[in-house]
């Protein structure tokens, strides 16, 4: 017993070794050809990077590792030094963040549209309205259950700026904020069968649509548009400003462009490149 | 309820599809939850030993912190680690965050202090029955420590699958501090999180499964281990 | 320490016990008792149940601290080992049990396994030296808990009741290495209710009776000439409250 004893305690200790170097290892090869992007669960959740991120690797050598959160979060993220480049979508946002000195450049990378989604026999009526505005006013006034993001998310702040343009101050018994993401809201809607407002690239992605259909689209106030921020290498030094600029440039440029049109699920284009000429 | 079946039917067909994306998925969960516990149970064994054997002032205080830190909110731990290790943040320099260390260190801050208090309960339990014996033969507290981790090393199995349990199937921490990175940070839970977010319900689930057979299955190996030892020392 | 070689007798210090007394939450449980243990004698501790035996045999080790009086060695402390009424023996092999005394002792590693073996033998348990020490009979632990006292080569030896719970077979093998123990030179002190035990062992007694020391005084004295009533009802086997 004593012998066995003295032959584990450190054949313990060179696993113990071994597994923390393995563990570790994984973040520190290829130390100098990552960047770390916050993004928005709706680009992440659409599988639009699964798609796109190979062919920038394929140009560059450079991999991309993706954190999806709120946009919110993703601001905070970057604001902190923790992110090398941001790909979001709350444009108001993101020139702040240009304008308080976080970032260098912005680019329109993209867009597609918000949409209203609701159960199939919409018993707010609003499939044959002529606005968002009419749409959503249908919804208050039947006080048909709205799930609403509710986590400041860009989805949930243009949402917010819909209802103030309707004249209507979502709230009571009917109007329920979730504090989740996307996909989540999206399946607390279809368990509760309410209306709620997606990006149409979650929607389209989305499988457990279960009594849920799309009821509302096409109105201009609608339009998503999806930005890509350079980080201010002066505030953050340690970032691979370089790198980043890289994977910048390439969102913009034509291969980047056409890699994100080329992106479909169940034959639907879900992202539409707009980056400027 | 069509999904269910579903659920069992994508279960098995991601085990046995031997995917190498859920391959690695797996091992990085595997790796980040063995290393938290390890180094997790480096510290809290001798920790909660040594708290079992010495009087001091605020021993008491120390006791209820230690349990009740066993009830932390993971997305509270993942949230300190993240101000940790955030470039802001005091240990900003590592450059840690979003890599499988900061998931280990999250999952350390959660499994250590349930590892330190059963230790604490059943280390204080044997030495009720050694103590005499132990002071007659002129063994020092220090030396005590040793000597009743080691006899104690059957019910410690115990709690340290305990650990094991609580840093594999926690989804908070890990999510903040590593941000489910594909390839790099992503396991079993995060990877469960996202796919229900994406509503694919029937391969959350499927995960969800795969990742409690895992778990049956380190049970299962240290119970078998455990059971044998335990006859042959009685 | 060689496995023979004979104790110093002259060196060991006296254990002199002055007014030694305890009391838990007021109640006294042993009444102030005035004692003194010299040489190379076997003293047996005689009395009924809750008579205070045990308490008593804590305090002259100890492992307990007198609320009155007070416990003291004439002299440097002795080396002192005490065997328990149940053994406690760690969750280990029986060599490994002894080896781990040794280590406590600061005995170098390279010479504690054959030592371990060498008490083993003496005290006929070389073919179990593998066993898990939680699997041995009731006989065998105690005997392995007087072969890790023999490893430190005990100057004096605290017994409680070693034998209350064994078979005649294990008691006979107890009160054997108890005699081996004493031919090395190691003091004796050991309780025990047993009086056949007491005509067997004793060079000395003690009679406790109700938390008071009674009698102390040389066996043949005490068999022949009892002082005190107690002493006289206890050897005529009456029981004694």
């Amino acid at each position: 017993m004593e012998r066995k004893l003295r032959l584990t305690r450190p054949g313990l200790t060179l696993v113990a070794l071994g597994l923390m170097g393995a563990s570790l290892d994984a973040s520190a090869q290829d130390e100098a050809r990552f960047i770390t992007l916050a993004s928005t669960t709706s680009t992440q959740n659409s599988g639009l990077f699964d798609a796109i991120l190979p062919r920038f690797r394929e140009a560059s050598d450079i991999e991309v590792r993706v954190v999806a959160v709120g946009t919110g979060q993703a601001f905070e993220i970057a604001r902190r030094g923790d992110a090398d480049s941001l790909l979001v979508h709350d444009t108001e946002g993101e020139e702040r963040f240009v304008a308080e000195g976080y970032a260098t450049e912005r680019a329109d990378v993209m867009y597609n549209d918000f949409v209203i989604v609701g159960p199939s026999d919409d018993p707010a009526g609003i499939s044959d309205a002529q606005s968002i505005e009419e749409a959503l006013s249908d919804i208050a006034e039947a006080e048909a259950p709205f799930a609403s993001r509710g986590d400041d998310s860009g989805t949930n702040r243009a949402e917010l700026r819909l209802w103030e343009a309707a004249g209507v101050e979502p709230g009571g018994e009917w109007y329920r904020e979730l504090g989740s993401g996307m996909g989540p809201t999206l399946n607390t809607a279809a368990g509760m069968d309410a209306y709620a407002m997606s990006d149409r690239a979650t929607w389209v992605a989305f499988d457990n649509r279960q009594n849920l259909a799309l009821l509302f689209a096409g109105d201009e106030a609608l339009f998503n548009q999806y930005g890509s921020l350079l980080i201010d290498p002066e505030r953050h030094p340690h970032l691979k400003h370089d790198l980043a600029e890289q994977w910048h440039d390439w969102l913009l440029s034509e291969q980047g462009q056409a890699a994100i049109a080329d992106f479909e699920v169940k034959g639907q284009q879900l992202f539409f490149p707009n980056a400027a000429k | 309820m069509p999904d269910d079946a579903n659920a069992f039917q994508t279960a098995l067909a991601l085990i046995l599809g031997l995917d190498p994306d859920l391959i690695g998925i797996v091992t990085l969960s595997l790796k980040v939850s063995f290393t938290a516990v390890l180094i997790a149970a480096l510290i809290a064994l001798p920790l909660g030993a040594a708290i079992a054997l010495w009087r001091f002032p605020g021993r008491g205080v120390l006791i209820v912190a230690l349990n009740a830190l066993m009830g932390l909110p993971p997305v509270v731990a993942g949230l300190a680690v993240y101000l940790l290790l955030s470039r802001a943040g005091p240990l900003g320099e590592l450059g840690l965050l979003f890599t499988p260390g900061a998931m280990v260190i999250a999952q350390v801050i959660l499994v250590l202090p349930i590892i330190a208090a059963l230790t604490r309960q059943q280390v204080e339990e044997l030495h009720g029955d050694y103590r005499e014996q132990l002071t007659s033969m002129g063994v020092s507290r220090a030396r005590r420590i040793p000597t009743l981790l080691w006899d104690a090393r059957f019910g410690l199995a115990t709690v340290l699958l305990a650990g094991f349990g609580r840093a594999s199937a926690e989804v908070g921490a890990v999510m903040i501090v590593g941000g489910n990175i594909d390839g790099v940070t992503r396991v079993m839970t995060t990877a469960i999180v996202l796919e229900t977010s994406k509503g694919d319900l029937p391969l959350a689930l499927g995960l969800g499964i795969v990742l409690l057979a895992l778990v049956a299955l380190v049970n299962a190996a240290a119970h078998l281990v455990g059971e044998t030892a335990r006859r042959r020392v009685g | 320490m060689n496995e023979w070689t004979r104790l110093d007798v002259t060196a060991i210090p006296a254990l002199s016990l002055e007014g030694v007394g305890f009391r838990h939450r007021g109640q006294p449980l042993l009444h102030p008792v005035d004692l003194r243990l010299t040489g190379c004698r076997r003293t047996l501790v005689m009395g009924p149940n809750g008579a205070g035996k045990s308490l008593l045999m804590r305090l002259a080790h100890g492992l307990l601290a007198p609320t009155e009086g007070r416990v003291r060695w004439e002299g440097r402390p002795p080396r002192q080992a005490m065997v328990f009424q149940r053994p406690v023996l760690l969750r280990r092999s029986a060599l490994a049990n002894l080896t781990y005394a040794l280590a406590v002792a600061g005995t170098p590693r390279r010479r504690r396994k054959l030592l371990a073996r060498e008490a083993l033998s003496r005290f006929g348990l070389a073919a179990l030296e593998a066993r898990p020490a939680r699997v041995l009979s009731g006989g065998e632990q105690q005997r392995l808990a007087l072969a890790r006292a023999w490893l430190v080569a005990p100057e004096v030896l605290f017994l409680d009741e070693p034998t209350s719970a064994l078979d005649p077979a294990a008691i006979k093998a107890v009160e054997d290495a108890v005699n081996d123990f004493h031919r090395r030179g190691t003091r004796i002190v050991m309780t025990s209710h047993d009086l056949n035990q007491a005509r067997r062992l004793a060079d000395d007694i003690v009679l406790m009776v109700d938390g008071r020391l009674v009698e102390h005084g040389p066996a043949e004295t005490f068999f022949a000439a009892p002082a005190s009533a107690e002493a006289r009802a206890f050897i005529r086997g009456e029981l004694i409250w």
